[in-house]
């Protein structure tokens, strides 16, 4: 799988560890960006979904907002 | 069509399934996520055989246990009505239509909204419904957190620590939360305490510039970036349109979890059950679905 995957997250957020386990189940590589201490990730992340809310997924440039199991599967081609 | 559908997935849904599973039934469950409140759970400490474990982590392992039986699970579907009609159970979804002899409603409860202007527009641009999630994002920022009881107490407390100056926009007359929870919160320079004050809208432009409250019959605007709605929960029970409730908007059942209509079971924080804990709501999920399966053993 070539498909760059970027979340971004805050430690006490259930939906994010429930995102990140689901990435690591069925195997997806990814870089996790944590918004509660780096500023400018989340400036980015404010920037990319146009929101404020937690977890937003990058894949390859399609920006994901919440945890959607569905949506997730067909962005990565899981 | 099929013979049970289990409306939500937290403790009494996953508890249902599971039992459900057990008696091979031919059953569906729908939610719109796995794990319910459960998932954002603090610490737990009074569910039987863990003397300690976190909220998700007991949501993962109820999961865990579901899906070692490889259910049918409609994730991320809502719905929206529930209709009987010649021994046959309707559920209307935002994705579809299914039938089946019996259901077990066990949609557990959600944040209270304000009900004002702007609410649905800025939500997630600004208005969050989970401090512990968003909070994060407003460091250095003026935000307001809408309640007066635990949960908004809580909000304000954490927010302390990372945003710039906190209204606690309280609707009574006085704080109701814990003592210890309210001395802190009155104590920190960085929280005003309006009581007696109500929202009235959400301002924004793209994302929230600010709120109008009205307090003594005034009303004025308050600039902030972020709004923290913790005024309590609330049934998901509207999509039953046809079973009698209580006064909260909570589904009537008897010790069988029966409702007023026959084949309609519901379970856990969506009825009216004295207790709103993990451990009752698994137990009552469990009692819906033998209820259930007896159900259709009488009725075949």
């Amino acid at each position: 799988m070539d498909k760059k995957v970027m979340i971004y997250s805050t430690p006490g957020c259930p939906f994010c560890n429930m995102a990140k386990k689901f990435l690591k189940d069925n195997n997806v590589d990814f870089e996790d960006s944590d918004v509660s201490t780096d500023r400018t990730k989340a400036q980015e992340m404010i920037q990319k979904s146009g929101q404020m809310a937690v977890p937003v997924l990058d894949i390859n440039g399609e920006i994901i907002v919440g945890f959607d199991k569905e949506k997730i599967r067909k962005a990565v081609g899981l | 069509m099929f013979d049970l559908i289990i409306i939500g997935a937290g403790p009494a849904g996953i508890t249902a399934s599971v039992y459900a599973a057990r008696k091979k039934m031919n059953f569906l469950v729908i939610t719109k996520d796995v794990g319910g409140q459960a998932a954002w759970s603090g610490d737990i400490e009074n569910y039987t055989g863990y003397q300690f474990i976190s909220g998700p982590e007991l949501a993962a392992k109820f999961e865990e246990h579901m899906q070692k039986y490889g259910i049918e699970l409609k994730e991320n579907e809502e719905v929206l009505e529930l209709r009987r009609k010649d021994n046959v159970v309707w559920v209307k979804t935002d994705k579809g239509t299914y039938e089946a002899k019996t259901v077990v409603i066990a949609s557990g409860k959600r944040s209270r909204e304000l009900g004002v202007p702007g609410e649905a527009e800025f939500k997630n641009r600004g208005l969050t419904y989970c401090a512990t999630c968003d909070g994060p994002l407003f460091s250095e920022k003026d935000v307001a957190v809408i309640g007066g009881g635990n949960s908004a107490l809580d909000a304000a407390l954490q927010l302390i620590k990372i945003a710039k100056h906190i209204y606690l926009i309280n609707i009574t007359s006085a704080l109701t939360g814990d003592a210890i929870m309210r001395e802190k919160v009155s104590e920190s320079k960085k929280v005003s305490i309006l009581n007696s004050t109500q929202v009235t809208a959400v301002l924004g432009d793209r994302m929230v510039s600010g709120i109008k409250i009205r307090r003594q019959e005034k009303e004025e605007t308050l600039p902030v970036q972020g709004v923290f709605v913790e005024i309590g929960l609330i049934p998901s029970s509207e999509f039953a349109k046809e079973l009698e409730k209580n006064e909260l908007g909570e589904i009537r059942v008897n010790c069988r979890n029966e409702t007023n209509i026959p084949g309609i079971f519901a379970a856990g924080d969506v009825t009216e059950v004295p207790e709103k804990q993990i451990i009752v709501a698994g137990g009552e999920g469990a009692k819906a679905a033998l209820g259930a399966f007896r159900y259709l053993a009488q009725h075949k």
